[in-house]
Formats: structure tokens, sequence, C-alpha cells
């Protein structure tokens, strides 16, 4: 599939704001993070800044951005409408949530409850946007159980290691805090590998024969294309990367996205909050370009079953 | 409809007008509706009236629209400012253009007519154009026929008055075995898929021969893969077979052909070969009822085919069947033999030869159509033997296409199924005498100063006689036609005239005058050359070899820079046409059809239809019939009014329908005025029907002859007798030993000897042939893409999509062989030259061949395409790779790369061998051209949005 | 509405014949043709005279060569949208804006609320979607929606423009749940398949398979006439000339 840079920069972008979401929504009420007005207003002002661009820019991905809106409507069938439902719905609880902490410094009640209400949807949305791709049988990569883990896990990892440093920023130094990212990052390295690991194994069950069905008459091979020049569909599926590169860029997506940041974190736990800062800092680039990577190779490796039609032999 | 979906205008006008015309994307000539809205071309359908396509539209059909709106047309007259071939152009006036050619042409009409070489492309007005060149006075003229269909219409002509293509059809609803052979998409474009499409309805079993197994071929019961230019030794086999196993229709050949005829043994006579002729002049045979000679054409004679008879002068005299029958039933065309040199396995010879015999014998079919045959005699039924072929440039493009071609006539003929119910119908005008009576016009000493030719250019040499050469049989037209070298040019060698012209060979010419023909590019062969004529200079002076070139074209071709004069014409869509019985007709087997093309919408561009600019020229040359006796204009409305009012014989004008006073007169008749009104009235053409005792048999049915000759398509009504042996070859083979008045020089002799042999034969093309086959091991050849049609689909933007580029297609084992994968680039290397190109591997093609998709490479500017388009990129042509002449002989003469009897360019003779290009060679075709530069400015949208227009009428 | 009408009163489809297609791509240049003035104007080109032409065409020709050596063949193969019965690219619609009729199963895009998001031609596993990069939107066969119910057309003239145009007649218009209709029981003669059933998208198109190729004849096995291969040339030369030396009435 050709990467869609709009849509991998809005689930990379909103994926660690929905995430760090979850984490204020859940942590606020229990009180494991400051209360204060600043705290929220920097805390939940990042998420859902990180949200709001991420959506934004995904909107840059359409054909009439202006139409967006209409994206709403379909939410009975489509994980897409869902998923524009779900990271609406999101706001409501996230700013009334923001109203308690920001305006009253309240997490308590009212407030905590549209604060697990938040999480609830923030969850919901990274559902559904690991959904958009997992409902799709076309893509191979694509459609199996760990897609959607993946995107729920890297969406918190990503927030944890975010409020790892916005905890650090306002002059709190905790040891869960980096464990937590520790841990979320060690869960979605887990999934993605899994992820990978399917994605590899995953049989190609689509061959040129069957497309065509003239595989009674034997092997078929393409002799001309319907135009010389791509067209949209190659285009747009058609992309390929090779196999020696993916691997390289895999393991450079798992170095940026898990190692550099897990090592970052341990060390925090040992080192004082200057560098702690400058630590945190690291680790949430380190991660953001591997996710980055990570989603590119998500579209760069994904075979789309209609490529059989335009020379491959099976998807 | 439930809630939810939204409502969707469903009955939208197509547009707010819809005109009928003809359709111009290929020669096929399909019947067409173009819809207009807001003054735009919306959609252009099939007319399902019109007899050739009846509805359907061909893929080029379908995207005429952008065709018609094309960045590459011509916007207005352009002379030449810059040195040739650099495309710099000053525009000017229509006044200036056409004072400019009548000037040039004017002049060399005084002082020698010949000094005028008027070629054209493939328009389709040849009528006109003809015309104009005899009231000019030029011998020299023709259309591009010489290197497109000649062999296929001279050995029908000469063989039984038709041919394929253009003068006949295969009966598709009957026949219940179709053999086609070397048919790409080619022509008949429409009329030959429907058919196909009837076919396998019908389950009746298709045979393709062809090289390549595409398009056609691909849906074909069996393919036969054929080795180039060999299918004349695979119809001598099956030649071979039909006469071993007894399996041919005698009694059609006593009475349809000339197989009884008598032919003279007397070698070293000056007559031997000859028919045997009576008092009468008429052809003798011998009589089996009373045992003597007799006139071959007398009705009721049962006349010999086999034995050997004494003439009244003592010598000795044969049936023309017997030597036929002893070379097929020789050792040289068994299915062995024919295995050896076609590739195809000598039991699929067989078994070929054994179903056609079935079908026409065992499958016979009878039609309860009682009709009368020449003589008078009434028949109750018309028997059918329901074989039936097709063929096309695999056979028509080789050196041995003309003799290729009759041996599948023979065939047709021995199977006794021409123009017979499921067999070969001829389309009328046809058929014509063997051959047609007109002979070539520009005999020595008839060109003179300020006047006419006394006859049309072309014609149909009967023998050395009436060929066009001066005392020491040196050719007097500049193409050579009609000479020694091509004796039987039918329609002239237009692939020759450049470079004949620039070598003064056999003599220069003043002004070159062509129309609608790309000779700088994919018309010509070897590219490099032509090039260099065009723009070579006459040595010791400072004027081009060939000093004034006038084109006009719709489009910035290639050709186009290399003019000195442009006068842009028109698309097809802006233009009266006609496509008349005079030319190349439309008819149908159960009658004859013409066509008109009327202007569907307005120029939009200082442009004017070819053929109305022609008629002003021939009005300001004050040629005769294009001026009263007064001097002024006889055609002041142009074309149209040249099409109604224009009489080439008493009654006789370019369309046949709608004639006289009351537009009731078919054929023959007196102008009408409404003429036009009626064909548009009639959806632009208009077809008669015959009567059906006037279908089959045509050439031996009284009732049609006699209509014929009423109408005029033939002079007299008798019977058309089929030429299996012909007599004419011979008389040029006399005159290569030695005999007659007009003799070839020594250098031809040889050649006059062995190919003007009056009975068919096979013989191998003659660039295989005189080259080394080791080092040149495979043949090469092209065809045209569906799609396309000539070099024309690259500037359409919907065509160009489906092929901007082309392959060579290559047989995966050879490729293997040759250490090439798919979508490698390999150089193809010829006798002449290199080229590089991309290469995809196949199965479905003869493995000593490799062939592409014709004229989709394009030179860099050209067609309104940006310098970088695929098809200047990665695109190629082969014709760098053929030489126009053959290696040269022994006395130093070249003859060139054609067929020796008529003249018709052998392209697909072509021998190569393919090698591996390096890898940093990867990536771009060669030979690449110097980019030409651009006329006018013009520009490319970088988006088109064609119909954005017509959004607002769906919602 | 992109949830699918729980039946659709007619399913309207093609029925493509291999066997007969030569791949002439008139179907093709027609339906660009019409639909870049119909209901879908514009199907738009890119760079339509320049290096990397492309444009929207709602049905392309593909050629494929199968098996080997003389088993092999090449068959022409025209696609475009096969009008699912379960059309996933509908269901994964976000707007709305694509749907299928429940009167007659067309799938169709309402370009004026598509928001060219492109997922629907991820979720066709037969490509039959194009994004039209100028227009912004998703383009499809819309099986000429706007000339099948067209009143003011003559009555023939209501069918698809790429059966319309096909010259050899390799393409078929008509209801396929209607088993007694003219399409079913061709594709039911005929062997019609669907593409990629695996899918589950149930096209309502089917395809007839090319038919077994005839390379003999009941006629190569015993012909008439001399099929004897006995003596050498110069007795079957002898032989022919005297069955032809006969008394031929002319």
């Amino acid at each position: 599939m050709h990467p869609a840079y709009s849509v991998i920069f809005f689930t990379t972008a909103s994926g660690a704001g929905y995430g760090l979401l979850i984490l204020l929504g859940l942590l606020g009420p229990l009180g494991w993070v400051p209360q204060t007005s600043v705290f929220g207003l920097v805390g939940l002002g990042l998420a859902l800044t990180l949200v709001t661009g991420g959506l934004l820019s995904s909107t840059a991905h359409l054909g009439h951005p202006e139409r967006a809106w209409r994206a709403l409507s379909q939410w009975r069938s489509s994980w897409l409408s869902r998923e524009g439902v779900a990271s609406l719905a999101t706001y409501v609880p996230a700013g009334v949530l923001g109203i308690g902490w920001v305006f009253l410094e309240r997490t308590d009640g009212f407030f905590a409850a549209m604060g697990v209400l938040a999480a609830v949807f923030a969850v919901g949305t990274l559902v559904c946007t690991g959904m958009i791709y997992a409902s799709l049988p076309t893509i191979r990569a694509w459609h199996q159980p760990f897609v959607v883990p993946v995107y729920v896990a890297l969406g918190l990892a990503t927030g944890a290691l975010l409020l790892s440093l916005l905890l650090l920023l306002v002059g709190v130094a905790t040891a869960w805090a980096p464990w937590l990212a520790i841990l979320t990052l060690a869960a979605a390295w887990l999934l993605k590998t899994a992820s990978w690991a399917r994605a590899d194994r995953a049989e190609r069950i689509y061959t040129v024969e069957q497309a065509t069905g003239l595989g009674r008459f034997g092997k078929v091979r393409p002799l001309e294309p319907p135009h010389t020049q791509p067209n949209y569909v190659m285009r747009e599926m058609g992309y390929r990367i090779g196999r020696k590169h993916a691997q390289k860029l895999r393991r450079i997506a798992v170095m940026l996205t898990f190692v550099v940041p897990v090592l970052v974190s341990a060390l925090m736990l040992a080192a004082g909050s200057g560098i702690g800062l400058l630590l945190a800092l690291g680790a949430v680039v380190s991660a953001g370009a591997g996710v980055l990577l990570e989603r590119w190779l998500f579209f760069a490796e994904a075979e789309h079953v209609v490529m059989i039609y335009y020379g491959r032999e099976a998807a | 409809m439930p809630t939810g979906e939204p409502s969707i205008a469903l009955s939208v006008p197509v547009g707010d007008a819809a005109k009928t015309t003809t359709c111009y994307m290929c020669a096929c000539r399909c019947g067409i509706k173009v819809h207009l809205r807001n003054g735009k071309v919306r959609y252009i359908e099939g007319n399902r009236d019109h007899p050739v396509n009846r509805g359907v539209l061909c893929g080029k059909g379908a995207a005429g629209i952008m065709q018609h709106y094309s960045p590459a047309r011509l916007k207005a007259p352009l002379k030449r400012v810059g040195p040739r071939g650099s495309g710099e152009f000053a525009e000017i006036g229509w006044e200036e253009a056409l004072s400019i050619a009548a000037g040039w042409l004017g002049e060399v009409r005084e002082r020698d007519p010949s000094r005028l070489a008027f070629f054209t492309g493939r328009d389709q007005s040849q009528a006109l154009t003809g015309w104009f060149a005899q009231q000019f006075g030029t011998p020299n003229f023709a259309a591009h026929g010489g290197f497109c269909s000649v062999n296929m219409a001279a050995a029908g002509l000469y063989t039984f008055g038709g041919s394929f293509w253009e003068f006949g059809d295969p009966d598709w609803d009957r026949t219940k075995y179709f053999m086609l052979f070397g048919v790409a998409e080619d022509h008949a474009s429409n009329p030959i898929k429907a058919a196909l499409g009837r076919l396998k309805a019908r389950g009746v079993k298709i045979v393709a021969v062809n090289p390549v197994r595409t398009g056609y071929n691909a849906i074909a019961d069996q393919w036969i893969g054929i080795r180039p230019g060999t299918d004349g030794m695979l119809a001598g086999a099956l030649i071979h077979e039909l006469l071993r196993t007894q399996r041919i229709d005698l009694e059609y050949l006593v009475r349809y052909t000339n197989a009884p005829w008598l032919v003279i043994r007397d070698p070293g006579a000056g007559d031997d070969g000859l028919f045997a002729r009576g008092g009468n002049g008429k052809p003798l045979a011998f009589d089996k009822q009373s045992g003597a000679l007799a006139d071959a054409t007398l009705a009721g004679i049962a006349p010999a085919l086999v034995g050997e008879y004494e003439l009244a002068d003592g010598r000795t005299a044969v049936p023309s069947f017997v030597p036929m029958a002893e070379r097929f039933l020789s050792a040289e065309y068994t299915p062995e033999k024919a295995a050896a040199v076609t590739g195809v396995p000598a039991e699929t010879i067989r078994r070929l030869a054994r179903e056609l015999a079935h079908t026409a014998f065992e499958q016979q079919i009878s039609l309860d159509v009682p009709w009368t045959d020449w003589a008078g005699r009434r028949h109750e039924t018309m028997t059918g033997r329901p074989v039936s072929m097709h063929a096309m440039r695999g056979i028509s493009a080789h050196s041995n296409g003309f003799h290729t071609c009759r041996l599948l006539h023979l065939l047709q003929i021995l199977l006794g199924s021409i123009d017979c119910p499921g067999g070969f119908r001829y389309k009328p005008p046809f058929p014509k005498p063997t051959p047609p009576p007109n002979r070539p016009a520009g005999k020595l000493g008839t060109v003179h100063p300020g006047k006419p030719l006394a006859g049309s250019p072309l014609g149909f040499p009967q023998g050395p006689e009436d060929l066009l050469v001066d005392g020491d049989g040196r050719p007097l037209r500049i193409d050579k036609a009609y000479s020694w070298d091509a004796p039987v040019a039918a329609h002239g060698l237009m692939h020759m005239v450049i470079t004949n012209a620039a070598n003064a060979d056999p003599y220069p010419v003043d002004v070159l005058f062509m129309y609608m023909a790309n000779m700088s590019w994919n018309s010509s062969m070897n590219i490099p050359a032509v090039l260099r004529y065009l723009t070579e200079k006459a040595p010791g002076t400072d004027d081009y070899s060939i000093p004034r070139i006038i084109y006009s074209d719709a489009y910035f071709s290639e050709m186009v820079p290399y003019a000195d004069l442009i006068l842009p014409d028109t698309t097809y869509l802006e233009r009266w046409d006609c496509i008349s019985l005079l030319d190349r007709p439309i008819s149908e087997p159960d009658g004859p059809a013409d066509a008109i093309r009327q202007p569907v919408v307005a120029p939009d561009r200082d442009v004017r239809p070819f053929q109305a600019v022609l008629i002003d020229l021939g009005a300001r040359l004050r040629l005769p019939g294009f001026v009263d006796e007064q001097g002024a204009p006889k055609y002041p409305g142009g074309y149209a009014d040249y099409i109604v009012n224009h009489e080439r014989g008493p009654g006789i004008g370019p369309l046949a329908g709608f004639r006289g006073a009351d537009g009731r007169s078919y054929g023959k008749g007196a102008p009408n005025p409404r003429q036009l009104d009626e064909y548009i009235a009639n959806g632009c053409f208009h077809q008669h029907h015959l009567e059906p005792e006037q279908r089959f048999y045509k050439h031996a049915n009284k009732a049609y002859l006699e209509w014929a000759k009423e109408v005029g398509f033939v002079g007299s009504a008798d019977p058309i007798i089929f030429q299996l042996y012909l007599e004419p070859l011979q008389r040029f083979r006399l005159a290569a030993r030695g005999h007659g008045a007009v003799q070839p020089p020594p250098s031809h002799r040889r050649r006059i000897e062995t190919f003007f042999d009056p009975i068919p034969f096979w013989y191998a093309p003659f660039e295989g042939a005189v080259l080394d086959e080791a080092e040149y091991p495979l043949h090469a050849v092209t065809q045209r893409p569906m799609h396309m049609y000539h070099s024309w689909g690259s500037q359409n933007a919907w065509l160009r999509q489906i092929t901007a580029e082309n392959r060579l297609y290559i047989h995966r084992d050879r490729a293997l062989a040759l250490g090439v994968g798919d979508d490698d680039w390999v150089w193809i290397t010829s006798a002449i030259g290199r080229v590089k190109c991309q290469v995809r591997l196949m199965e479905g093609v003869n493995p000593d061949t490799v062939w592409t998709w014709n004229a989709v490479g394009k030179r860099a500017g050209a067609w309104g395409l940006a310098p970088d388009a695929p098809e200047a990129t990665r695109g190629f042509l082969l014709n760098h790779l053929i030489s126009e002449l053959l290696p040269e002989r022994e006395g130093g003469y070249r003859f060139s790369n054609s067929d020796p009897v008529t003249g018709q360019a052998a392209w697909y003779d072509l021998r190569v061998r393919v090698e591996r290009a390096k890898p940093d060679e990867a990536g771009e075709s060669w030979p690449r051209f110097e980019r030409l530069a651009d006329p006018l400015g013009q520009t490319r949208p970088a988006v088109s949005a064609f119909g954005a227009d017509f959004r607002e009428a769906q919602r | 509405m992109t949830t699918l009408p729980r039946s659709t009163a007619r399913k309207l489809g093609l029925v493509i014949d291999l066997d007969t297609c030569v791949g002439c791509q008139a179907c093709a240049t027609s339906c660009k043709e019409w639909n870049t003035g119909g209901y879908s104007a514009p199907l738009t080109d890119q760079d339509p005279y320049g290096a990397d032409p492309h444009g929207a065409w709602l049905n392309r020709v593909h050629a494929y060569e199968v098996g080997e050596g003389a088993q092999s063949r090449t068959v022409h193969f025209p696609r475009s949208c096969l009008h699912c019965e379960t059309p996933a690219c509908v269901t994964v619609c976000p707007t709305g804006a694509s749907y299928k009729r429940a009167e007659d199963g067309i799938v169709l895009v309402n370009p004026d609320t598509c928001i060219g998001c492109k997922l629907c031609s991820w979720a066709c596993p037969y490509g039959a979607r194009e994004y039209d990069y100028a227009d912004g939107v998703m383009k499809k066969c819309t099986l000429c929606v706007d000339r099948i119910y067209n009143e003011t057309f003559a009555p023939e003239d209501r069918i698809p423009v790429c059966v319309r145009a096909c010259p050899t007649g390799a393409r078929h218009f008509g209801d396929l749940g209607d088993p007694a209709s003219a399409v079913s029981q061709l594709a039911a003669e005929r062997g019609g398949f669907d593409l990629l059933p695996e899918t589950g998208c149930k096209p309502v198109n089917k395809y007839l398979p090319p038919r077994p190729r005839r390379d003999a004849t009941a006629a190569s096995a015993a012909a008439t006439g001399v099929s004897a291969n006995s003596g050498d040339e110069a007795s079957a030369s002898a032989r022919f000339f005297a069955w032809a030396d006969k008394v031929l009435s002319r």
C-alpha cells in the first residue's frame, strides 16, 4: 500500500494524544498526577493538541476535507465513521475533565467519571482506528488480531512517555512513570513482534489463477497491462518495498520505538531530574520517530489482493 | 425507494443535437452518430443502421473525442522560415499559402508536370486526388497502397476480380470453417470483430494463421504460429494435400476458371506459355464432347482439364490446369517440406486440408434461391462450399506477398468457395474483370507541359507494352512503379519517393506534395536515411535535393517540420468527405454502399479540409475539369459541391445513391442538388440491396452482371473468369527471354524470369534469402494495437494511456536461450542498424519471431506530447532496422525492398538478432533523434477534465 | 446509506464472455467517453500529454497468457465493478456516499457527498474503484445508470455503453437475480463464474470461461477422398490426373 503520510502522522500524533488522555483520565482521578491547573492545562492541552492536530492532518488525506463532517454519519457499518464519532465524542468528557482540572482543580466525583469516560472513548477511538485496517480482508498484513492491540498499546506507550516528560516538566519525579512507560512499551513491543510474525507467516491465499478463474487452463501470466503507465489502483495499492530493505527498517523502527525509550526510561529511574527531563524528551522524540516509521512500514509492507491482477502471483 | 438513497437524474438527454457521419479513427469507416452539447462533442456512438458496423464501435472510434480535441492539431497555414527540420515556421494566411502553392505547382506544370510528385497517405479521397494528378498531367501519383496492401489487391484483382478486405468478405452468416491469415487488428475492424462474435455464437471453427497469438488469433479454435513469410508454403502444401486426396471442385474449375484453357508448349517461342487462341482471339479448350478444340468461353462444352492437345499449327498445348497441378503435386509442396519451412507440423497441415475438404464437400450447403448463370441457364439452388478465408498485411507485406496471396486464392478456388454461400463473397462493385481494364497513364511521350494525362496514373498492366519505361527500359515514374523494378505496381511505391527523388533516380522532382502520410517517421523504412534525404542539399548547390515540399495534415506529425509549406487540414468531424464506389467503398456482399462525412462541428482554427484546398488549387491552376469554359472555378462550393456535381462519366459521380433530378436513380443519373441532404437524412450512407438471385456467383450471374453493367460497375456483362494461370505474368517473362518490343534491361532479366511465373509459387522472402540466417536468426514483425491507427493514437489522451510505450515480445524459450529475462533491455540488430528496447516474454509467438506494436514510438516533440513522453523515451520503431533498398546486386543496382511483382514494401521480411543490453544501458530506447521544435507553441494541459462542463446537466 | 439493503429487487449486472473478447478496448474507451460526460463527469486525466499519463477509467482490459507451450492460450480480460451483493466497498464508506441501490443492486458513489478518503478502494478486492485526483472523489462503474433507465433513449439503447459498443458481442447485460433472464441462462449454460468468490463479496457480474479449443474436428479422423499415403509421388500424380480426366460440362 502506498504510505499515506497524512494518515501516518495522524495515527502517530493522535495515538500518543489519546494514550496521554487515557492516562490522565485515569490517573488524574486516582491522584497519581498533580491536580494543579498548570498540570491539567499542560497535560490535557498537549493530549488534545496532538489529537486535534492528528485529526486535522488526516483530513489532508481527503479529496474533500470540507465534507469531512459527513464521515460521522455511517457509524453503523463503517469503522472510519466510528473512529470519527468516537474521536469527537472523546472531546466532550475530555473537555469537562479539563474544565474541572484547569479551572476548579478538581478531578474527583463527576470529573473523575468524565476522566474515565474520556479514557474509554479514547481507547474506543484507538480501537476504531485499528479496526479500519484490521477489518479489510483485502490486505493480509492488516487483517489479523494483533493490529488493534498494537494501535492501542502504541498509543498508551507513547502517551506514557509523554506523561513521564510532563511530570518532569512540572518538577515531579516519580518512579512509576518510567516504569509505566517501560511496561507499556514492552507490551507494545511484544504485540508488534507478534503482529509482524503473523503478517509474515500469513499465507498468500489468493492467486492470480483464482482471481481470473483461469487456473483450470494452467499457470496465468500477465501479457499486457490495461495501461502502460501506472493507474490509480497500482499507485495506491501497488507500492512495493524490498524484503531486505523492510527488515532493516523494521530493526530501526524497533530501535527507535522500543529499545531506546525503554533504555532511556530505565536510565531515568537512576538519573536526577535535570538530566531526566532531557532523557524523557529524547525518549519521546525517539519513540515518535519510531512510530512514524512503524506506521510507514505498516503501509509499505502491506500487499493488496488486487495486485494479483497486475502481475503478483499471489496475495 | 428506501430513504437514504439520493435521487439521481436518470433521464438526462445525451446532448442537445446529434448528427450522423462516418468515423475516421481508422480505415474501417463505420457509421457514427455524434452527440453534441453546447456545441461540444459529448458522445460518439455507432450508427445501428449502418452496414459496416451495425451500431457497434471499436476502442478507437469511441475515443474520437480526444482525437478531435487533440492539442497536436495544426492551427493555421505555415511557411518554413528556418532550415528544414528545424520546425521554424511563420503562420501565414490561406490566400498567401494557396498562392505560394499555386505558384510552385503552376511553374512545374508549365515546364514538366512529371516534376511534381503527388502522393497521399491514408486519405479516403483517392478518386479526387488521382483525378487531380491526371488533370495536372503528372504520372507521379499514388496513395499509400504500395506500403499497405497492394499485393493483396493486385493478386486478388488479377486472379478473381476481387480481393480480401475492401473488395470481399467471408460469408459470415453461413460459413462453417474460417481461416484467418496474417490479420492483426487491421481495417474492417468492426466487421471482423462482429463477425468473429457471430462465428463463436454459431460454434464455427476458426483457424488463425499468424506468428503472434493476440487479438483475433487469441480466440481462434486453432492458432497456427507460423514462421513469417511462409504462409504461401502452407497454402501450397494444403493444395498438395487437396490434389493428392482428390478433394477439389472440378466442376467449379471448368465453369469459372481458366483451368481448361490451353497453354502453348513451345519452349523458345515468343508465345510459349501464352494461351492458345482461336481466330476470334478467344482462348481455346479441348472439348471432350466433340473431341475437338473449341472456344473455351462457350457454354455447353465439356472442356478437358487433363491431357496434351495438338493445335491447328501443329504445336502442342495443355490445359493450364496441368502445369498447375503438376507443380503442387510435386515433392516441393509436400506437408513435410512445408513443415520444415513454416514450422507447422506436417500432420497439422494434413489435418487442416482434411477439415477444409470435409467442410467444403461433406458440409455443402444449398440455398433454395433460383438464379440464372451467365449463359442464361437457370439453376434452382445455390450451392455453397462453406469454407471461407480472410487475409491481410501479414500476407501482403512480404517480398513474396503477391504470389502468396495468389496461392490463398488458388486454394479457395480449388475448393469452389469464391462467391458461393458460405464462402468468400464479393462486395460490389466487385467483381471486376481479371484484371480491370484500365492501364496506367503516362507512357513515354505522353506527358506534356501544361496538359493533362490521357488517363488515370494508376492502372493494371497486362504486359510489357503497358509499362511506364523509356527506350532503355528505365523507369518513367519517380517511384519506379510500372517499371521493370515493379511492373504490376498497381498502387505505386510511395515508400520509395523520397529516396528516389533525393537521389535523382531516375530523376529529381521540383515539388513533392503529400497528404496525411508520416513519411519522415513510421511510414518510411530506414528513417535516418529518409531524414537525410529530406534535408540534404543537391550537390554543388544551396537548394535542397527535393527543392519544395508541400504537406497537408491535420496534426503536428513528425513530417511537418520537413515541409516548406503546411496546409492544415481539419479533423474528421469538421469536414465533408465521400466514401465513393469510385475509390474504396464500404459495400457489403449483399449490396454496394457508399457514404459521406458531414461537418458536425465548425473548425475553431484557421484550417481547411484538404479536398477543398485541392479543388481550390485545381481552379487556381485552371486544370481542365476544375474550371468552366470561362475559367471560373467549377466547384466554388468546395468538396461538397464536387461530391454532388462532379461527373466522372455521364451520370456517374462520386456518390451512387439518390441520383437523378428526383433522387430516385441508383448508380447512374444526373447530379441531384439535394443528394447530400438525402444522404444525411439516411444516416450519411446509402446501400443498394441486391435481389436474392443476384447475391451469389456474381462473377457468372446473369442478373447481377447485367445490372452491374447498367450501373457502370463493369463494362460488359461477360462472365469474369478466374485466372489461376496468369497470362500477363507470362508476357513479362517472355520479354525477359528476349521476346517483344519492350524488354527488361539485362540487370532485370533473371528477376523477371524467376518471379513472373504465371502459376503461383512460394519463395523465401528476400531479406532472409540474402542475409546470413545464422547472423540474423530471428524474424521481426509489427502489428497494430487494436486501439490505435498508425501514428495517430498517441496524440489521443485516452488511447495513449492504454499504450504509451511498447515492448519487444519474445518467446519465453528463445529468451531463455538468449539469457534475456522479462523486462530486460535488449539491442535488436539488423543488417542496417540497431534499436534498443525493453522486452516482454510470452508463449504465444512463433519461437523464431520477435514482434512489437507498430507506430507507438514517437519522436520527441511531435504530436503535441511532452518531450519526455514515454512514447519518445521508451517507445521504439522497427522502421530504423528496415532497409528501403536491397543489398547491391551484380552491376551495382539496388532493387527496392519490395515485392518484385507489385513493389509492395516488404516490411515483414525483416531479419534481426537480439542481444541483452548492458545494465547501464537500460531505461531508455535508442536511437533518439533531436527533439522537434514545436512550431505552434502548443499548450498541453496538466490535467484534462473533459466532460466537467457536462456535469451540470447531470445534477 | 452504507448499510446494505437486505435484498435487492433485481441484480443488474454484466456477463463477460472471455471466449469471445479480442481485447479491442472498445468497452474501456466507450465507458470513458460516456462517463466523462455522464453521471461521473468528469473522469479526469492527469498529465494527459506528458510523461506520466494516467486517469480515472471505470473499465480496464488486461491480457493474460495461460498455460505453457501448445496448451497455452491468450485471454483478454476486461474488468470493471462487479456490483457485488455484499460489497465491502459500501460498508466501509464513512459518509454514505457509497451505496447499493435497493431497486436494482447497482453500487454507486454519490459524487456530491464522497469525501475522497479512498477507503472503499482499499476494501475492494477487484480494483474496481478509481480515485479521481482532480475531482477528489471516487469514481466507479455505474452500470450506466444514466443510460439504462433513460427515457430519452430508444429502448434498445438503454444498456450500459460498454455493451452497446462491444464489437464482438462479448458483453451481456441483464438481471442476474432472475434465473429466467437471458444473462442468467447464458451464465448457467456456459459455466459462468465469479471472480474471487473466496472474498465473500458475492459478485453479480459473471465471467464465461474460454471454451475448449477444437484443434481437431470430426473430419480429421475419417475423411472422404483418397487419404491413403500409398505409392510414390509419381503414382499419386498419375492417379490424380486419371481422376481429373472427367467429362465436365461448362
